[in-house]
């Protein structure tokens, strides 16, 4: 059998990020190709939620690019924003609305236009609160409002901060599980954790790791 | 799972949305209104009760009033989305940026202009304005609020990012909120005298006009910048 090159979805040419005068990472490159999971280690301060804005284009890099599929992504921005699913620590959940107007909106918003936003919440055990207001659920429950959106997306490139932080251990491994279908169908995760993960072994996940650099 | 939502509908989403949590939280409807009616009302108990003194200073009274409270409750108009979140899935939303924003500025003229336009008439007759004048302050409110809006939005999207950015609003935007304030007054006093107040007016809604087509433009980018 001739295995397949895979696809190189994303690359950071020589990133240099710099907050508060001091340096976080400089030069730093890598490639990640479709079916990877990657997992940002470090230190808290290192530098790792920086990455991953610099990664979302939501943050300029101080030098360097981000390249979407061989493009840099402040050129290609509409494809790019297209293919790419972000979950910030902050969840993006508005506490005024229900768990299920604010999953329809965050879908909408992407995008989609038919979904079955009930399906979706039963999927993440937040069926029964549909009606609730995001601002009276627990912590654990908000966090996963804002995960739902995983469960229907298109997107191949999932840029996730902390999605574990709240979520009990059942959570833990069905998300691990769904990180490992979106794998193995061609997508890709890059996250930050602390958390040890028990299904996605070493040998799958990828490590890339900043020091916490005093200069 | 296909994404087929038009861009209307990605805007009356956001413009839904907007209205319903202001819905939920009444207090950001009634605040600036609450604020507008008050200045208002305390003018003629603090320049005395004369017709003749009241009516000449009505047009001035009422637009001042209206300006400040529209610049009252700009602040909310993305701070809260950023601090929950929502404004850097917006920034990463494939629907474009410009047309999002005009919507969250519509949502919000909707909520603090309009009830402005709606009260103003009943506050001039505290004032006495003249009768004459009526349709000018109305047409001007009706022209120049959402220019205060956008305009507006321009300066809470570059201040959005800074914990105490009130005051640089303030005098970031003040500036920009003059000519408004200029031809909209001119516009109310010439109707007054019974003159024609067209040109104030065209000049109103050119500038609506373009700030309708340039600012969600200059917001998007300003967003950017700021949350980088």
């Amino acid at each position: 059998m001739v295995e397949k090159k895979a696809e190189t979805l994303l690359s950071a040419d020589n990133l240099t990020c710099i907050r508060e005068e001091r340096i976080l990472f400089d030069e730093l490159s890598f490639d990640i190709q479709a079916g990877e999971i990657v997992q940002i280690e470090g230190p808290n301060g290192a530098g790792k939620t920086s990455l991953l804005r610099i990664l979302a284009g939501l943050s300029r890099p101080y030098a360097g690019r981000v390249n979407f599929k061989d493009e840099d992504i402040t050129r290609c921005r509409d494809e790019f924003n297209d293919d790419l699913l972000y979950l910030g620590h902050l969840a993006g959940v508005k506490s005024e609305l229900t768990a299920e107007e604010n999953l329809n909106f965050n879908l909408r918003i992407s995008g989609y236009d038919d979904f079955d936003t009930r399906g979706i919440l039963e999927k993440v055990n937040l069926s029964g609160f549909e009606e609730a207001l995001a601002g009276h659920l627990s912590a654990g429950q908000h966090r996963r409002t804002a995960l739902a959106r995983l469960w229907n997306t298109n997107c191949k490139l999932w840029l996730l901060d902390e999605p574990f932080t709240a979520i009990d251990k059942k959570g833990v491994e069905e998300l691990e599980h769904l990180f490992l279908s979106h794998a193995n169908n061609g997508g890709c995760v890059i996250m930050t954790t602390h958390q040890d993960m028990s299904i996605i072994g070493d040998d799958i996940l990828r490590k890339i790791k900043l020091d916490y650099r005093f200069v | 799972m296909k994404k087929g939502l038009s861009f209307r509908q990605a805007f009356f989403t956001l413009l839904k949305r907007d209205l319903q949590i202001a819905v939920r939280h009444k207090g950001d409807i009634f605040n600036p209104l609450l604020f507008f009616v008050l200045v208002v009302t305390l003018f003629p108990l603090g320049i005395g009760p004369e017709p003749q003194v009241l009516s000449r200073v009505a047009p001035g009274i009422i637009w001042v009033a209206a300006l400040l409270a529209s610049m009252l409750s700009l602040e909310r108009l993305f701070k809260a989305d950023f601090v929950d979140g929502s404004l850097e899935q917006m920034l990463l939303s494939p629907q474009p940026l410009p047309l999002m924003v005009l919507a969250k500025v519509l949502a919000h003229w909707l909520l603090t202009g309009v009830p402005l336009i709606l009260v103003a008439p009943l506050l001039a007759v505290l004032l006495h304005l003249e009768t004459n004048s009526y349709g000018a302050l109305m047409a001007t409110l009706a022209l120049g609020t959402p220019v205060l809006s956008l305009l507006g939005a321009i300066g809470v999207a570059l201040t959005v990012g800074l914990r105490k950015g009130g005051v640089l609003l303030s005098l970031l935007i003040l500036p920009l909120y003059i000519p408004v304030l200029i031809f909209a007054t001119s516009a109310i006093d010439a109707a007054g005298l019974n003159l024609p107040y067209d040109g104030q007016l065209a000049i109103i809604a050119a500038m609506l006009v373009g700030s309708l087509t340039l600012a969600p433009f200059a917001i998007g980018a300003s967003l950017r910048v700021s949350t980088n």
